[in-house]
């Protein structure tokens, strides 16, 4: 990593938009799917489901076949996506379709070979192409980043990197200053899917984290009900709600979709 | 700018912002560790109190004569207590985890030999144990299971993915993130974020050490060739560290499977079918789709079924330091064969791939030439895939006779 780069880059277009939307809203609400599962067909109907219920904004996983941060049930969509044909290619279309239909920001989540094998500067140009509004990618840390971070500020992309509870205040200020878009809280140690206690505890962390960011907090892992979600208010601007969705529909269909955000949101 | 593990374009450390502390205090250790000239001999003491070090280097007599090319010596790692090199690595690391203060381990294993070797080690320094392997390993490998088991360690299997070697990283990565407070990964091979392909190749280190000390003190001259068998890249590591400035040639094998053209083999190093890529927490050569997608690997010896390769071999690949070659199923399989009937050992399907690679070259050599073949491991565990590639009737008798024994039960 060089050591000059450490000016933050300019408020992104993301930025902006959690800011102005934070004026309506206590919290906002970051839901998250992995395209392709469990169709393409399905996850078009899980989006309009979401935006329409009042989702703000979303994350779109395209399949990695070695998920190392995800737990049992986003691995096993990861799979399931790639077994029945998932590709970048198609992810890209996907994304791009629902970018023109709806009318929230989209972000990509995925792993680092992805962009790297695809190129990471092509990579960004086609995200900005297409209308995605950044990038959450849990195995490049910082000091990894450096190619990213040129091909992501260079096309206005956010780069929304990860706080989680072993990282130091120190390392927060470094995080900061190379993230774009908003900071991804981790709710706890291990990965996604697992169940979290919203205690006292994980409130002086988020403090940590918002004093340690000049920009919006999302917290993710393990948020899944409506109580969650209050206990956040006040604690960060977004909420991030992940393996619970899947849950819901492999449980009780596409059709789940709605009901369970608006469950969340009202 | 401080040391990331980059070995030219290769290594680093893409690990999840979770395992970044967990990352520096062992990183810290190590560093300390490394540069603790007390630490080594601690380590060399333990090494040959509690396992057999230094290990054997054997003169193949009968293999040489019946070649009639180079001297061919073998190192005799499957001397080693547990039966194969891991056990050098497990030990080091268990030193280390001693030091952290940490109360259980966790590691990945193909073979099984690295699950035995670090179920030996958390029963000998007391730690809690569990062992990730695939699924399809746990099958092929069942004898090292049981020894898991009553080593005490839990053993899990793994069914997601392509259910072998890379997918129980995967795992055992995913227990880190969630217990890195008590728990330490010892990482079985040369590979990982950094430190781990360092330090790994620090601790196998010692068999290239005492190697070239046992091939000076018997021929009083150097190999012109040595050769070891390259899964994720520890034991040839540690076999090629004791020549590296040396003008010896260093040969890795892999696994050519079904032969490269069938697409079914394990071969990042010496096929054009791997490419630059990022996974598992380092960069590398990786069999992997043009999207990035991993492949499928295949190799009759689940110890060489990986996709990736040390970072350090790939760079060592790159500048020309080192050469790889490969051996197929069916070429180990005879190697195999060979080398009981002639000198009265049973290398691992995984060494045979070394030694498989040494006698397709060993004929052309001249008489004076000498090479060392690195015999990682011993074969007791293969037991059943060997009775099966060999097709051994009297064993099926044994085992359906002994299968209708417990059904009784
Ligand atoms: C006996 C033996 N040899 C070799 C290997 C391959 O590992 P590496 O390439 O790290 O030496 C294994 C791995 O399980 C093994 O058990």
């Amino acid at each position: 990593m060089t050591e000059t780069k450490n000016q933050a880059p300019a408020p992104a277009f993301l930025e902006t938009y959690i800011r102005e939307q934070r004026k309506k809203k206590d919290i906002l609400l970051m839901t998250h799917i992995v395209m392709g599962y469990p169709s393409f067909e399905a996850s078009f109907e899980i989006v309009r489901q979401m935006v329409d219920a009042g989702v703000d904004l979303m994350e779109l996983q395209i399949p990695f076949s070695e998920p190392m941060a995800d737990g049992p049930v986003i691995l096993k969509a990861n799979q399931a996506a790639l077994d029945s044909g998932a590709t970048v290619e198609k992810c890209f279309e996907f994304a791009q379709k629902v970018s023109d239909c709806f009318d929230i920001p989209f972000l990509f989540m995925t792993y680092g070979n992805i962009l790297y094998k695809y190129g990471m500067d092509a990579f960004a140009a086609r995200m900005s192409e297409i209308g995605v509004k950044g990038a959450i990618v849990p195995d490049f840390p910082p000091e990894e980043a450096n190619d990213y971070l040129s091909a992501m500020n260079k096309h206005d992309m956010s780069a929304v990197f990860i706080f989680s509870p072993e990282t130091s205040d120190q390392r927060m200020k470094m995080i900061d200053t190379h993230a774009t878009g908003f900071i991804y809280c981790l709710a706890r140690k291990g990965v996604t899917g697992k169940d979290t206690q919203f205690s006292s505890d994980m409130g002086s962390y988020l403090a940590r984290c918002r004093k340690s960011t000049r920009l919006p907090t999302a917290v993710g892992f393990g948020v899944k009900e409506k109580a969650d979600i209050d206990f956040l208010v006040g604690k960060a601007d977004i909420a991030v709600v992940g393996s619970q969705t899947i849950r819901e529909v492999e449980q009780k269909g596409v059709d789940a979709t709605g009901p369970f955000i608006r469950s969340l949101i009202e | 700018m401080k040391h990331r593990g980059y070995y030219g374009p290769f290594g680093g450390a893409f690990l999840p912002e979770i395992l970044v502390a967990t990352f520096e205090e062992l990183n810290a250790q190590f560093r300390q560790a490394k540069e603790d000239k007390h630490f080594w001999e601690e380590y060399e003491t333990l090494m040959a109190t509690y396992s057999c070090r230094p290990t054997p280097l054997t003169y193949a007599e009968n293999l040489t004569r019946h070649f009639g090319g180079a001297k061919i010596y073998i190192k005799r790692e499957d001397l080693n207590h547990t039966g194969a090199h891991k056990a050098n690595n497990v030990m080091g690391q268990g030193l280390l985890v001693k030091r952290m203060g940490k109360k259980r381990v966790i590691a990945e294993t193909g073979a099984g030999q690295h699950g035995v070797a670090t179920a030996t080690m958390a029963a000998k320094f007391g730690f809690d144990c569990t062992i990730y392997m695939g699924e399809v390993d746990v099958l092929r490998q069942r004898p090292n299971v049981f020894w898991m088991e009553q080593l005490g360690a839990t053993v899990v299997p793994v069914t997601d993915g392509t259910r072998i070697l890379k997918d129980a990283i995967n795992e055992a990565f995913r227990d880190w993130v969630t217990n890195m407070d008590t728990t330490h990964y010892v990482l079985g091979t040369a590979c990982g974020p950094h430190p781990f392909p360092e330090m790994v190749s620090w601790f196998q280190s010692i068999i290239g050490k005492e190697a070239r000390v046992q091939i000076m003190k018997a021929e009083g001259r150097l190999p012109s060739k040595v050769f070891a068998c390259v899964g994720g890249g520890s034991n040839a590591m540690g076999l090629f560290q004791g020549f590296m400035d040396d003008p010896v040639e260093l040969v890795g094998v892999e696994a050519g499977g079904k032969g490269i053209a069938s697409g079914r083999h394990a071969s990042r190093l010496c096929s054009e079918d791997a490419s630059f890529g990022i996974a598992q927490g380092y960069k590398t050569y990786f069999l992997q789709n043009s999207d990035g997608q991993m492949k499928e690997t295949h190799s009759i010896s689940a110890g060489l079924d990986y996709v990736g390769v040390s970072p350090i071999l790939a760079n060592m690949r790159d500048q020309g330091k080192a050469r790889f070659e490969y051996a197929t199923d069916t070429e180990v399989v005879d190697a195999l064969k060979l080398t009981m009937r002639m000198e009265g050992i049973i290398p691992a399907l995984e060494s045979c791939h070394a030694f498989a690679g040494a006698f397709k070259e060993v004929a052309n050599m001249s008489t004076d030439d000498i090479i060392i073949i690195n015999q990682s491991g011993r074969g007791d565990k293969d037991i059943f895939t060997v009775a099966d590639a060999i097709g051994d009737p009297k064993w099926k008798e044994f085992i359906c006779s002994k299968a209708g024994e417990y059904r009784n039960d």
